[in-house]
Formats: C-alpha cells, sequence, structure tokens
C-alpha cells in the first residue's frame, strides 16, 4: 500500500515536465502547427534554469534562486520559439524541417554557452537551491493519499493548474474556439475575420515557452544542474503524449501521466529482488511502442487537427 | 427600379495579377441598393478572383473599392465584414467538427464573464432562422448535416453579421435541384428586405430567373451589364464566350453494333460506407455515345471509378466484350482496352510537375517500346510525345516542359491524345470540356464522335446537360445512385431531363 | 558545349543561390557568435581547415565522416521524391547496425563472404525497420512522421536491450566485437591515410549516390516513384500502384539508413555502444537532402560540406580553444535558411531577378523540378 503512494508521487515527479511540454505542444498543434521542436524547447528551459539559478544563488536569493530560474525559462526560450514561428508560420517553411532545426540549435547554443560561462565544463555547477517537495498542511498528513498527492513538487501543482486552465481556455473561451478553428480549417476562420497567422504565431510562442517549464522542471526537481542528456528524449515522450492523448488538454495531460508511471514503476521495481534481470529500456521503450500501438488501433478516426502541418496562405489560387 | 439608384459597391478600375496572367483587367462594377445583379463569365474568366478582392482576400494591384461613396481599403475579410459585406464561397468555409452556432459566432463571439456565451447566440440564431426561413438547427454538428443546410448556414453566418452586400459565389453548383429552387426562393426574399446581392454564376437560367442586371466577365475584363429583364439568354450567352453560340454539334446517325459494355447491378461504398451506387445496370454498344446525366455527387465519381478498376466494387458485375472486369487493377482494366478522359485533370489526368514527354506515356511507360528491361527509352518517349503535340495540335514550347506550365485546353489534349492513341475499345469522357474555351470544347466533342464511328463504345458523363443532349446518342440518369431514366436527346429536353435528373419523372423504359 | 550551357543553367536557378547563401550566413553567424563569445573567430575556422586537411589521417577522417552524410542525404532524397518524409533514418541506422553486428558476431564465415553476408543483413534490417513506417502509413494510415519519431526511440532502446540480453562486454557501455573475417577495411587505404578508418563502405556508397540518380531519372521505377511523389492521385489512375510505390520507396530509404550502422560497425567502431541518443545523422541527412535540392551531385556536395565542417570542428577547440558545437549551431542556421526561402528572398529580394531567369533555365534542364 506505502509502496503504491511512493508509486503515485513518483508518478507525479516524472509527468511533471512531460505535463508542461505536452501542453506546450499541444497548444501549438492544435493552432495547426507540427510541433517537433518541443524537444529544443525543454532543452533550453532546462539550461536557462540551470544557469539563471546559479546566478542568482551566487547573488544571494537563496530560496527564490530556483523561482527565478524557472521564470527566465520561458522568456529566453521565446528566442528558439520565434524561430519556429518566423520559418514556419511567416515564411511557410516545412513544420518538420523547423522543428529539428529547432533541436539542433537549442542543443548546440545550449552547450556552447555552458563551456563559455563555465569555462569548458561540460555541465553547470550543481545547484544548491532547488525546488523540494512542499507538504500541504493537513492534507499531507492524511494516510496514503497525504503521501500520493499532497506532498509533491509546487511546480507539479501548477502544472495540473495549467492543465485545467489551457482546457477552459481551449473549449469555454472565445480565444480556444478560435485556436481550434485555426487548426481545423484555416479558411473558415479567415473569412471569419479571425487573423490566422497571428493567431498560430502566438500559439508557437505561447507553446515554446510552455514547454520550456518542463526542461525547467528536470532541471530543478530531478538533476540540479544543467548536462548534455539533462533532456534526452521527454520533449518527444511530451509529443507522444499529444498524439496518445489525441490533441485533447485532459487527454495529453492523462498520457503525460501514464508515461510517468512507466518511470517510477522503473525506479520502483529495482527494489524488487526478481526485476534486477528486465533491462531497464524496456521502461524507456513503452511510451512509444504504446503511442505506435494506440495509432494503430484508432487511426482510421484520425482526430488530429485537420490543418496540421498545412500553412495557411489567403491569396494562395 | 427608379433612376436614382443608391450605390452601396462601386469597382474602379480593379486589376490583378498572377504570376503569367492578368486575372482581372481594369474592372468597373456598380451593385444598386436592393438589387440582385449577377456575375457572369465563363471558367476563368475572373469572377472569383474579383469577388475575393472585394472580400479582403486578396489585394488588388490597382484600383479602388467604394462602399456608399466612399473609398475604403479592403485589406483583410475582417474589414469587409465591418464593412457589412459577407461572401458565401463555393467551397464552403465551415469548420466541420463545429457545431452550426459555434460555425456562426467564430470570429465575433460574444461572452459571459471570460467564456463564451454559446446559449444566447444559438437563440439568434434561430430567431433569425425563423424571420428568413432558413430552417436552421443551431445545435447540429456541421459534419452531420446537408449539403443544403451547410449553405443556408454560410448565409446566415453572414447575415448574423450584419451584412447589407451578399456575395455568392456559384451558389447552385452543389445543390440539388429543389435545394436550388429553395435557394433562389431565399435569395429573392434577401433583397426585398433591402439586401444587395452579388450572384457569381455561369447558368444563364438562374440569371433569368432572379437577377435584376448582369455583369459579364470575360478573359478579366467588364464586356457589358444589361438590363435582364430585357435581355434574351442567347444575348448574354453570346457575350459570355465572345462569338456567335452554336454549340451544335455536327454529327451523323449512330450505328450502333454489338455489345462491348454490359453493367450488372453494381453496387459500391464510399469510404465512410455510404452506399453510392445501389445496384446501376446499363451497357453500351459499339459505335455509340452513352450520355450519363445527373446533378454532381449522385454517383457519378463512383461509377466511373468503378468501371476504371480504381475502386472496389461491393457486388454486381462489369464486362466488357464478355470478359469479367469487376475489381481488377486499374493498369489491367487499361490494358483490356478501358480508355479514360478523367473528370479532374489536375488531379488524376496529369502529374503536373512531369514533363510533357513523361505525362504522354503515364499509362505506357513501363511497357516495350517505352522502356526496356526496366530502364526509360527517353528516345521512344520523346517520339511519342512529339506524335502527338503533331496530330493533336497541342501548343506547347517543347516536349521537355512540364504540364504544369500549359493552358487548359492543350492539357486536356495531351490527355484525350493518349487516352484515343491507346486505341481503346472502351472510351470513358469524364466532363471532358471543363473549363475549356469555345474552340477546344468543339475539339473534345469532334474527337468523342470520331472515336464513336471508329465503332468504340464511349461512354460521356457530364453535368452539362447542353453538352449531353448536342454529344450523347442515348441518356442515361443518373440519381442518388441509380439509373432513373433513359432517353434519347430526340425525345427529351432540358426541362424533362433536369426533372429526371431530380428522380421525379422516369424515362421511357429503364433498360435498353 | 550542351554540357557547359547546361551547368550555367544550375547558377542561374534560384535554389542554387538560397543554398550558397545560406552556407555563407551559417558561417557569418558562427563568426559573429564566437566574436560576441570573445573567441576568435579567424583562428577558429583556421584551425577547423587544419583539421580537415592538414594531414593524411585528418583527410582520410573527413572522407570517412563524409560518407554516412551521403548515405543518409540519399535516404531522406528518395523519400522526399516519392513525395514522404522520412526522419525515421536515425532509427534505420541504429537497425541497421543491429543486423550487421549479429551477423559479425555469431556467425562463422570466411572473411569476404562473412562481410556480404553482414552488410546485406543490415541493409535488409535498416530496409524492413523503414517498410515498416510504409506499412503503417498504407494499411492503417498513420502519418509517417509520428511513426518514425516512434520508431527512433523504439530502435535505440531494442538495440539497447538486445547487446545487454546477448552480447554485452562486461564492465563497459558496449558490445563485444565483431570478428575480423566480417570487417571492411581497406588495410592499404589506412595505411595510407595513416590509420584513418576508410573502409569499403567509401566505394559501395559512391556507387549507390550513382545508382540513385540513375533509378530516379532513367528506370521506370524512379518514373513511378516521381508519380506517387508528384501525385498520388494521378499514379493511382495510371496504373500504378500507389501502395507498393510507398513501400518500396520507403524500403531502399531505410536500406541506406541501414547501410550507415552497418558501415560504422563494419568499419569503423566494431561494436555498438550504449548510448543515451541515436547519432543525429538522419536528422544531418535531412539538412544534407534540402542542400542538395534532392540531386545526386548537390548530396555529394552538402555531405562534403557538412561531413567537413562537422570533423573540422575538433579541430576548433584544440586550435582555437573554441567549444566545437558552434560548428552545429552553424549547420542548424545553413538549414534554417534553406529550409525557409522566403526569408532569404525577403533579406535580399532576390524573387525578381531571379524568377525570369529560371523560366529561361527550365527550356533546357530536363533534370531538375
Amino acid at each position: 500500500m506505502e509502496m503504491i503512494a511512493f508509486l503515485i508521487n513518483g508518478t507525479f515527479v516524472f509527468a511533471t515536465a512531460l505535463i508542461f511540454a505536452a501542453l506546450g505542444g499541444l497548444i501549438t498543434e492544435r493552432a495547426g502547427v507540427i510541433n517537433l521542436g518541443l524537444e529544443g524547447f525543454m532543452v533550453s528551459g532546462a539550461f536557462t534554469a540551470g544557469v539563471v539559478t546559479y546566478y542568482a544563488e551566487q547573488a544571494n536569493m537563496g530560496g527564490a534562486s530556483p523561482w527565478i530560474g524557472f521564470l527566465a525559462a520561458p522568456i529566453f526560450t521565446l528566442l528558439f520559439a520565434l524561430l519556429h514561428a518566423i520559418a514556419s508560420v511567416r515564411f511557410k517553411a516545412n513544420q518538420v524541417i523547423s522543428g529539428i532545426v529547432v533541436n539542433m540549435l537549442a542543443a548546440s547554443s545550449t552547450f556552447f554557452f555552458v563551456k563559455l560561462l563555465f569555462d569548458g565544463a561540460a555541465e553547470t555547477p550543481l545547484l544548491h537551491n532547488v525546488f523540494s517537495k512542499a507538504s500541504i498542511p493537513v492534507l499531507s498528513d492524511l494516510p496514503f493519499v497525504g503521501v500520493a498527492f499532497f506532498s509533491l513538487y509546487p511546480v507539479t501543482y501548477i502544472a495540473i493548474a495549467l492543465a485545467i486552465i489551457i482546457y477552459f481556455i481551449m473549449y469555454r473561451t472565445p480565444l480556444g474556439l478560435r485556436l481550434r478553428a485555426v487548426g481545423e480549417h484555416p479558411g473558415s476562420a479567415d473569412t471569419a475575420g479571425v487573423r490566422v497567422n497571428r493567431l498560430r504565431f502566438l500559439a508557437v510562442l505561447a507553446g515554446g515557452m510552455i514547454a520550456s517549464l518542463g526542461g525547467a522542471t528536470v532541471t530543478l526537481t530531478m538533476n540540479s544542474s544543467f548536462t548534455f542528456h539533462t533532456i534526452s528524449g521527454q520533449g518527444f515522450i511530451a509529443l507522444a503524449a499529444v498524439i496518445f492523448g489525441r490533441w485533447h488538454p485532459i487527454g495529453a495531460f492523462g498520457a503525460a501521466l501514464f508515461f510517468g508511471v512507466a518511470q517510477a514503476v522503473k525506479d520502483q521495481i529495482q527494489v524488487v529482488e526478481a526485476a534486477k534481470h528486465i533491462p531497464n529500456e524496456i521502461f524507456y521503450l513503452l511510451p512509444y511502442v504504446l503511442t505506435l500501438v494506440v495509432l494503430i488501433f484508432t487511426s482510421k478516426k484520425s482526430s488530429s487537427p485537420a490543418a496540421l502541418g498545412v500553412p495557411y496562405e489567403p491569396g494562395k489560387r | 427600379m427608379t433612376a436614382q439608384h443608391d450605390i452601396v459597391l462601386e469597382l474602379k478600375g480593379l486589376t490583378k495579377r498572377f504570376p503569367g496572367i492578368v486575372a482581372n483587367d481594369s474592372i468597373d462594377l456598380q451593385l444598386r441598393k436592393g438589387e440582385i445583379l449577377a456575375l457572369l463569365g465563363e471558367n476563368g474568366a475572373g469572377k472569383s478572383t474579383l469577388m475575393n478582392m472585394v472580400f479582403g482576400l486578396y489585394q488588388p494591384d490597382e484600383g479602388e473599392i467604394w462602399i456608399n461613396g466612399q473609398p475604403v481599403s479592403m485589406d483583410t475579410p475582417s474589414k469587409a465584414i465591418e464593412l457589412g459585406i459577407g461572401m458565401v464561397h463555393q467551397h464552403f468555409k465551415l469548420v466541420p467538427p463545429f457545431t452550426v452556432t459555434e460555425n456562426i459566432v467564430l470570429g465575433m463571439e460574444t461572452k459571459k464573464g471570460l467564456a463564451i456565451d454559446l446559449k444566447s447566440s444559438a437563440q439568434r440564431i434561430q430567431e433569425l432562422s425563423d424571420r428568413y426561413n432558413l430552417n436552421i438547427k443551431p445545435h447540429a454538428v456541421v459534419d452531420t448535416i446537408s449539403v443544403g443546410m451547410q449553405q443556408r448556414v454560410e448565409i446566415m453566418k453572414i447575415l448574423y453579421r450584419g451584412a447589407d452586400i451578399l456575395i455568392f459565389d456559384e451558389p447552385t453548383a452543389v445543390l440539388t435541384p429543389q435545394e436550388i429552387t429553395e435557394l433562389l426562393a431565399i435569395l429573392k426574399g434577401l433583397a426585398a428586405e433591402g439586401k444587395s446581392i452579388i450572384i457569381i454564376t455561369h447558368k444563364l437560367k438562374e440569371i433569368m430567373e432572379i437577377a435584376d442586371r448582369c455583369t459579364v466577365i470575360r478573359r478579366g475584363k467588364v464586356i457589358d451589364t444589361l438590363e435582364v429583364a430585357a435581355a434574351s439568354p442567347e444575348a448574354l450567352a453570346e457575350r459570355m464566350v465572345g462569338r456567335n453560340v452554336s454549340l451544335h454539334v455536327d454529327k451523323e446517325a449512330a450505328q450502333p453494333g454489338e455489345r462491348l459494355l454490359e453493367v450488372k447491378d453494381l453496387h459500391v461504398k464510399d469510404s465512410s460506407g455510404q452506399n453510392m451506387l445501389r445496384g446501376v445496370s446499363f451497357d453500351i454498344r459499339a459505335g455509340e455515345i452513352v450520355g450519363i446525366a445527373g446533378v454532381d455527387g449522385n454517383g457519378q465519381s463512383e461509377l466511373i471509378e468503378a468501371l476504371t478498376g480504381m475502386m472496389k466494387i461491393e457486388s454486381g458485375s462489369i464486362r466488357l466484350e464478355g470478359k469479367e472486369m469487376a475489381n481488377l487493377s486499374p493498369r489491367t482494366v487499361s490494358e483490356l482496352g478501358v480508355g479514360h478522359i478523367p473528370q479532374d485533370r489536375h488531379k488524376h489526368g496529369l502529374v503536373l510537375d512531369f514533363t510533357v514527354s513523361e505525362n504522354s506515356v503515364l499509362k505506357s511507360y513501363y511497357n516495350n517500346p517505352m522502356s526496356k528491361l526496366g530502364i526509360l527509352q527517353e528516345s521512344n518517349i520523346r517520339k511519342e510525345a512529339e506524335r502527338f503535340i503533331e496530330s493533336y495540335d497541342i501548343r506547347t514550347p517543347g516536349t521537355e516542359v512540364l504540364a504544369r506550365s500549359l493552358s487548359g485546353g492543350n492539357q486536356q489534349k495531351i490527355i484525350i491524345a493518349r487516352e484515343i492513341e491507346a486505341n481503346p475499345k472502351f472510351l470513358i469522357a469524364a466532363q471532358p470540356t471543363r473549363g475549356l474555351d469555345v474552340g477546344a470544347i468543339s475539339f473534345v466533342h469532334k474527337q468523342l464522335i470520331a472515336e464513336r464511328d471508329a465503332g468504340k463504345a464511349v461512354l460521356l458523363v457530364s453535368f452539362e446537360l447542353d453538352e449531353i443532349l448536342d454529344v450523347a446518342d442515348r441518356i442515361l440518369v443518373i440519381f442518388n445512385g441509380q439509373i432513373v431514366g433513359e432517353t434519347t436527346p430526340s425525345a427529351t429536353n432540358e426541362q424533362k431531363l433536369g426533372l429526371m435528373m431530380a428522380g421525379k419523372l422516369g424515362g421511357e423504359s429503364s433498360n435498353g | 558545349m550542351a554540357k557547359l550551357k547546361s551547368l550555367m543553367n544550375v547558377f542561374r536557378q534560384e535554389s542554387i543561390w538560397i543554398s550558397i547563401i545560406s552556407i555563407f550566413l551559417g558561417l557569418l553567424i558562427g563568426a559573429i557568435v564566437m566574436l560576441v563569445g570573445g573567441y576568435e573567430p579567424v583562428l577558429a575556422y583556421q584551425s577547423m581547415i587544419e583539421k580537415i586537411v592538414g594531414n593524411p589521417y585528418d583527410i582520410g577522417e573527413t572522407i570517412r565522416s563524409i560518407m554516412p552524410l551521403i548515405l543518409t542525404g540519399l535516404a531522406v532524397a528518395v523519400a522526399f521524391r516519392g513525395g514522404m518524409f522520412n526522419i525515421g533514418v536515425e532509427g534505420q541506422i541504429v537497425m541497421g547496425s543491429i543486423g550487421a553486428l549479429f551477423v559479425g558476431y555469431f556467425l562463422d564465415l570466411p572473411p569476404v563472404l562473412h562481410a556480404i553476408v553482414a552488410i546485406v543483413v543490415g541493409a535488409i534490417f535498416g530496409g524492413l525497420w523503414g517498410m515498416l513506417v510504409a506499412w503503417l502509413k498504407t494499411s492503417r494510415g498513420i502519418n509517417e512522421v509520428v511513426t518514425c519519431i516512434m520508431l527512433n526511440w523504439s530502435a535505440l532502446y531494442i538495440s539497447h536491450i538486445v547487446v545487454r540480453m546477448f552480447m554485452m562486454e562486461e564492465g563497459t557501455a558496449r558490445s563485444k566485437l565483431i570478428q575480423d573475417s566480417a570487417s571492411i577495411e581497406i588495410p592499404f587505404l589506412i595505411q595510407w591515410f595513416d590509420g584513418a578508418r576508410i573502409h569499403w563502405g567509401f566505394i559501395i556508397t559512391m556507387l549507390l549516390l550513382v545508382g540513385y540518380s540513375f533509378y530516379m531519372n532513367k528506370t521506370k521505377w524512379g518514373y513511378e516513384l516521381r508519380a506517387v511523389g508528384s501525385s498520388k492521385h494521378a499514379a493511382h489512375y495510371a496504373g500504378i500502384s500507389v501502395n507498393k510505390t510507398i513501400h518500396r520507396t520507403f524500403f531502399i530509404s531505410g536500406m541506406m539508413g541501414g547501410l550507415v550502422g552497418t558501415f560504422e560497425i563494419l568499419g569503423v567502431f566494431k561494436y555498438l555502444a550504449i548510448a543515451p541518443t541515436t547519432s543525429g545523422l538522419g536528422f544531418d541527412g535531412i539538412a544534407v537532402a534540402l542542400l542538395g535540392m534532392n540531386t545526386a551531385i548537390g548530396i555529394l556536395l552538402a555531405a562534403a560540406l557538412f561531413g567537413a565542417l562537422m570533423y573540422g570542428s575538433q579541430g576548433m577547440s584544440f586550435g582555437a580553444d573554441v567549444p566545437g558545437e558552434v560548428i552545429r549551431m552553424v549547420v542548424s542556421i545553413i538549414i534554417f535558411f534553406a529550409a525557409a526561402p522566403g526569408m532569404l528572398r525577403v533579406l535580399f529580394q532576390l524573387r525578381r531577378s531571379t524568377r525570369r531567369k529560371e523560366v529561361s533555365a527550365r527550356g533546357n534542364d530536363s533534370v531538375s523540378h
């Protein structure tokens, strides 16, 4: 019983970063722009959080340091998001290639900057002030649920709140209606007076910034520093979560949690003697294989935004 | 109307160029308050381009747009909407998974606090629907409603936005005859309420029925503006095509031979599982042209695709000279002697990014003499293309230019040359003259008749009744996936055919 | 004379200029980044060039780094011409290495035959992994981009699992070595290049480059592939089996990827390492195909450029103390500009002056589209 409580707790820990990145990917893709750059946005976020938190520590900001790093992540990542938006929305570049460029450029430039800032070192200095799990008074003392749900990192609560907010915006506000229209049938949105490419541009920026929070989360909860393998594949798992969750905010949230379980199980199972012979990679493999399986069984009624990947050109003949 | 008209919309010298062509050349046009103005012209004359500029989708290269006596710059559709202009596009601009209400309010939603207020909007839509007799269900999902209702949703969209100038781009193209009647009544009602309407069309009958005036456009220029009450359909047609129209085709009486094609009880479902053909049976003899008349979407595409092997059939049989060819591959069907001039030459008939040479051998590239041991024989391929260019008078700078760069008529000639020169026993021609100018149309018709006279079986599928009446020897009427009647050009006319196409009247016999 | 004329026409095409300007801008921005970072860009580029051509060993190693890029460039280009996007080359590389490793480690065969069998199996492994993408696309309608991503990571972790279960070299993070009989090294060339790891894959790669051009433009299968790539509907109408062509295209594409992994195993490393991510060569292939405009000669040139840059970047950190990552940045920037030609047109207002020339060039040049 206690193990299950820890498992749930662990799930949230692993899933938090995925939730942020998946939500970021979701916003972009619902607007009709493929987001293969999630990995790059996460790298950028992880890097910024690592560097800014370090300098905040140096400036004696103490416990506020990780918060400063966390909030700095989306601001710096705006640069990469702008790149994706300009190339794919403004200049109609192939959105897949544009996303791949974001990944390549984010990886190379952040490592370049780390070496530049820290005298050729391959990673940022170890952070002393990172997020610690916040126990919610009273609730965290409850048996089982206390451990499972009420002593998590503060960013986890933010991620959950963000999922709900994005759901509300997407399905209950004019902005959401327009965003979905732009991703489904931009021609309709345009004739209805919605500025299609402007909305897509903003969606790419917002998506990149939110995804960067996922990268920051990894640095500031699990890793305590930024190295070249801080982010290795989480961005793609997040993309899988968007697809697995059928481009729906709650679906993507659920998928991120589900993929988090796989990771948490891996950590918990180490304790069990018999499981030591199972290669760890089975658990890494799981999200991708499951997503494929889901696609195989549901593809006939595809739920991806109809105009996903198609640049919108109003003057096209 | 009195002599003093309020001009609600005026276009002054509008010009729009696309790479290679001038789509609109210094167009002047006036729309009066409360009138229905028809904009008449052939395909490609520049009507849609003009209206897209009025609606802010394209920017004019030169010229001005005036609304209610004021010059305006129409840079986006939202600007147009703001100025009271609404447009119903040929291809509906609706978001399929959204409800009717969501589609209508998109872009001008009402809010309740932070959230969208769909309830009150739905109410208003219901009221407007009742007032203009549009019969719209606000809560239905657009995906699931009929084409006719989708169009009424489009009309509601612009009424909801308070438009006073309504533009309709080929509004009847996708409608059944009943739906057309309903639509025309709605348009008259709207004009009576003081709305000013522009309707883009090339159907003379509709213009005569509802329009007050008619502006004719040809090759991007305004030719004339006529009072419809004082004009004859012939005069309109002449202005539209630019010469005396005699689309009548000279041909001898058919000399049908033995039965070449026999189709029995054909059933076909589309990809979503809907029954598109429900027991179609007919046959064609050598040396006759059988025309299929019907409104678009009644199973014509499926019939053609089934006959050519491009689509699987559920049941039934298709025999060519007694040989069963149902559910064979397109290649086998073609090798058995079926030629096919497809309905959409850009989508099917040509690979637009291939050269004229490459397109000339689209169906023969894999065989000797076009390829040997899998290797393309370039000189043979080029010779074939040169032969086509020569004998079909294809106007092209050479054999190695991309098909994309040729005019529609010359593109069609490549297809016709390829299909006819393959010497098929049975030739299918689907909408073979769509979008062509008059000269090219008569060329195509002559070719079809020559094939008939050479003893081939020809199937002509067309949405243009004139074409069917002029070219076919025997007419089958298709409605809702079934052949509902059979007749001959001499025994019928447009009115009778129209009724049959609407499923209202049977032919002399159901099988020939 | 006619040859020369068509060569000149190539330079009249806008896309050539897009490529050249992209390369120039990439290197320029790289220099600016170095300058701002307090490094010496001139010295850095100098030491990079020295690293590329400084001595026989480095020349050999540069050639070795170019080869996989040619293959991944071809892999991406084949799919592109067939109207599809193969971003799954990464995974196909991994599967190729698994195939080659299996044969190289487990089978006992005489020297030349062993290598041939290993190459064939590696190529087929990559080809089948690629065809899986095609099959999911044609039978289940799943977009190939999504499948490719899932299969890339799946391949990586499958390779880890396979190595751990069957061939782990104890105490290291890699597999056991292949047998010497499966090696495809060319000893005399290696000697010639002072130990640079030159292998038979070089010859095969160059043959494939020529074969690509021939297959695409001169055979009926290439005709079918291009027809499907330009218009699936027209291809279907013409009696070409679209699904079969898609399968074939992805098999060929995957085979190219598989060969990359195969050659790395048999000719360079002799083992498969447990790495946290895939090699990235497949993504570089997109850059190569894009910059090389999917033509054989373009792919060769683009691969040579990227391969040399990337190998030379090692010299930068050594000679000028500049982090080699700056070259990865340069490469990304080049693709960025090459992928969004509209941006360069706005920057240089190329459109007006080249549009006219492009039309005149079209009449003479039958190969490019």
